[in-house]
């Protein structure tokens, strides 16, 4: 994990790394650890007093008809924000891949999305889908489906999951597109050779050696969805119509800075660690495991 | 190509032009209506070709804002968004860069404990812990500054894993010449390890460059007073206006030139974009 050939300094690595350091303690390690604590203390109205509560406040979250209504939202957004943005990114990776002509072009058509922040997607889709000025709400109701985001629950969430998924689909492509270029030609050639149709070379040959790809991007774009997506949700539904589109981190953030709720808050913040924690320990068990062969 | 299936090549084509227009009619519509005038915009269905009003839309946005969102002008959030998009990108990647090269060149005690503190920040979005880090920016009186919208923001386990990680490539014998020949750790640092690493740091400054340009809630946190407002964080305040309609023009505007710099970083340096994507995710 290091060189053999070293530098031996009293003072200078210690200097070196002060200042990643200081920084990692004063603004991660310290509030994580204050989320922490106030998870287990409730505080008073005026915020004079505080007691210890053990779990209650984490018994209260689970209680809450509100937070558990939250946690399936995130649930079926994520799901269905990965879903889409795959599914789509993975349509369009195999056929870049097929073309010769122009593969350049589309490549770079494709990518600048990543460059878009997820709260201005949210607002383009928003635009888009506004109920008196969007063109998408327009041709809906042509086809008679009155879309109304700002009433209608499911409209609202669909409005989110289409702006976040389709702010992901540059990155889903990139990664699909590596994978594709790294599959072995011969494989592919020799089960034309042997008559198996192209449909057939993808679901039998392609899309199992892409595995390792798809697992990595399903758990990126989770965590896309869990956490990089406040910008979307607080930009254009803010969480309604009666929290239909109040996703996990929108709550932490509303109970927190409009509802002053410390200890859930923080309680809800130390859920969401976890959350992060074993995603992140997903993440790397598939690195080391991909490593090894 | 495998073999020759004509009606696969114009079915892969059929697709990926579909692919596009999905990826690129939302930025056309978006364009069209910042360059048409307000009452064109009232109704759908609204026009699908530029109209006429692009240069006064967009010296409105820019020079005077939109006064619903309190007059803040665009031109303002822009510079804010620049200021803290590349002090998060260079601090990133100096801090980083040396925390990187004394745990691979040097020896002493802590060393995995303190890799282990950078690795830990993996873990710890800001979305995981906004109040107590908003608590700690207002006891350290960093609301409303530079500072407060970059500093945080600034420890990166990713860049930190990046360096090392090519760090560990450099042969071992470039290290051994420079000490024969005399050379300390500075200069074996400035002289060597610098100019080696600069696509490294090149292809990072394109991730990081639209990393800080696109924060939102952090910026959202920080900033109570508007002439610290960043774009993408401020155009929230322009379409969820209370009480009326938001002015789509201009908002639409605004949009356009939020997620301006960040494409032209990206579409610019494609080949170090993709490189930093892919590096960046090992």
């Amino acid at each position: 994990m290091h060189k053999k050939v070293i530098f031996r300094h009293r003072w200078l690595p210690y200097a070196l790394l002060f200042p990643q350091l200081a920084i990692t303690i004063v603004f991660f390690i310290w509030p994580a650890s204050q989320a922490l604590y106030q998870s287990v203390l409730l505080e008073d109205a005026f915020g004079l007093s505080s007691k210890f509560v053990a779990l209650e406040n984490f018994i209260a979250l689970f209680e809450d008809p509100h937070y558990l209504g939250s946690f399936k939202v995130t649930i079926v957004f994520s799901v269905a924000v990965a879903f889409l943005s795959m599914g789509f990114s993975l349509l369009l990776a195999v056929m870049a891949d097929r073309v010769i002509k122009g593969s350049m072009a589309y490549k770079t058509l494709l990518i600048w999305p990543y460059a878009i922040a997820p709260a201005v997607s949210g607002v383009l889709w928003f635009f888009m889908f506004n109920p008196t000025v969007g063109i998408n709400a327009w041709l809906l109701r042509q086809m008679g489906y009155d879309w109304n985001h700002y009433l209608d629950g499911g409209d609202a969430l669909l409005l989110i999951i289409i702006a976040s998924a389709w702010q992901q689909i540059s990155y889903n492509f990139l990664f699909f597109l590596a994978g594709l270029q790294a599959i072995p030609r011969s494989l592919i050639e020799a089960a034309a050779i042997d008559g198996a149709s192209p449909m057939k070379r993808f679901w039998t040959i392609i899309f199992p050696l892409l595995s390792p790809t798809t697992f990595f991007l399903l758990v990126v774009n989770i965590v896309y969805a869990f956490f990089g997506t406040f910008g979307v949700v607080h930009a254009t539904t803010d969480g309604g119509p009666y929290g239909a589109t109040s996703i996990l981190v929108y709550k932490v953030f509303n109970d927190g800075f409009v509802g002053l709720d410390l200890g859930g808050s923080a309680a809800q913040s130390v859920i969401l660690m976890a959350i992060v924690i074993g995603l992140t320990v997903v993440q790397f068990r598939y690195v080391e495991r991909q490593v090894e062969y | 190509m495998i073999e020759n299936r004509p009606w696969l090549a114009v079915l892969s084509h059929l697709v990926l032009l579909v692919g596009v227009a999905v990826i690129v009619l939302p930025i056309w519509i978006t364009f069209v209506a910042s360059t048409h005038p307000g009452e064109v915009l009232m109704q759908a269905p609204i026009p699908m070709w530029p109209g006429d009003k692009f240069l006064e839309n967009y010296a409105l946005v820019l020079g005077a804002g939109v006064e619903d969102a309190g007059g803040v002008p665009v031109g303002v959030m822009l510079l804010n968004s620049l200021i803290m998009a590349l002090s998060i990108t260079f601090g990133k990647i100096a801090i980083s860069i040396i925390a990187a090269y004394a745990i691979v060149y040097f020896e002493f005690p802590f060393r995995m404990f303190c890799f282990w503190i950078i690795f830990i920040t993996l873990m710890l979005p800001v979305e995981v812990r906004i109040l107590p880090t908003f608590a700690v920016v207002a006891n350290l009186e960093m609301l409303n500054t530079y500072a407060g919208l970059s500093v945080p923001l600034i420890a990166s386990a990713t860049a930190t894993f990046l360096f090392r990680q090519f760090f560990l490539t450099v042969p071992e014998e470039l290290c051994e010449a420079a000490r024969i020949d005399g050379a300390g750790p500075f200069k074996f640092f400035i002289d060597i390890l610098l100019p080696l690493s600069r696509t490294n740091m090149a292809a990072l400054f394109v991730i990081l460059f639209i990393y800080g340009w696109n924060q939102y809630l952090w910026p959202l946190l920080v900033t109570t007073d508007e002439s610290y407002y960043t774009i993408v964080m401020g155009i929230q305040r322009m379409v969820n206006v209370s009480e009326q309609l938001p002015v789509w023009n201009l908002v639409m505007a605004t949009t356009i030139l939020a997620m301006l710099p960040p494409v032209i970083v990206v579409v610019g340096m494609q080949k170090l974009f993709v490189k930093g994507l892919v590096e960046v995710e090992k």
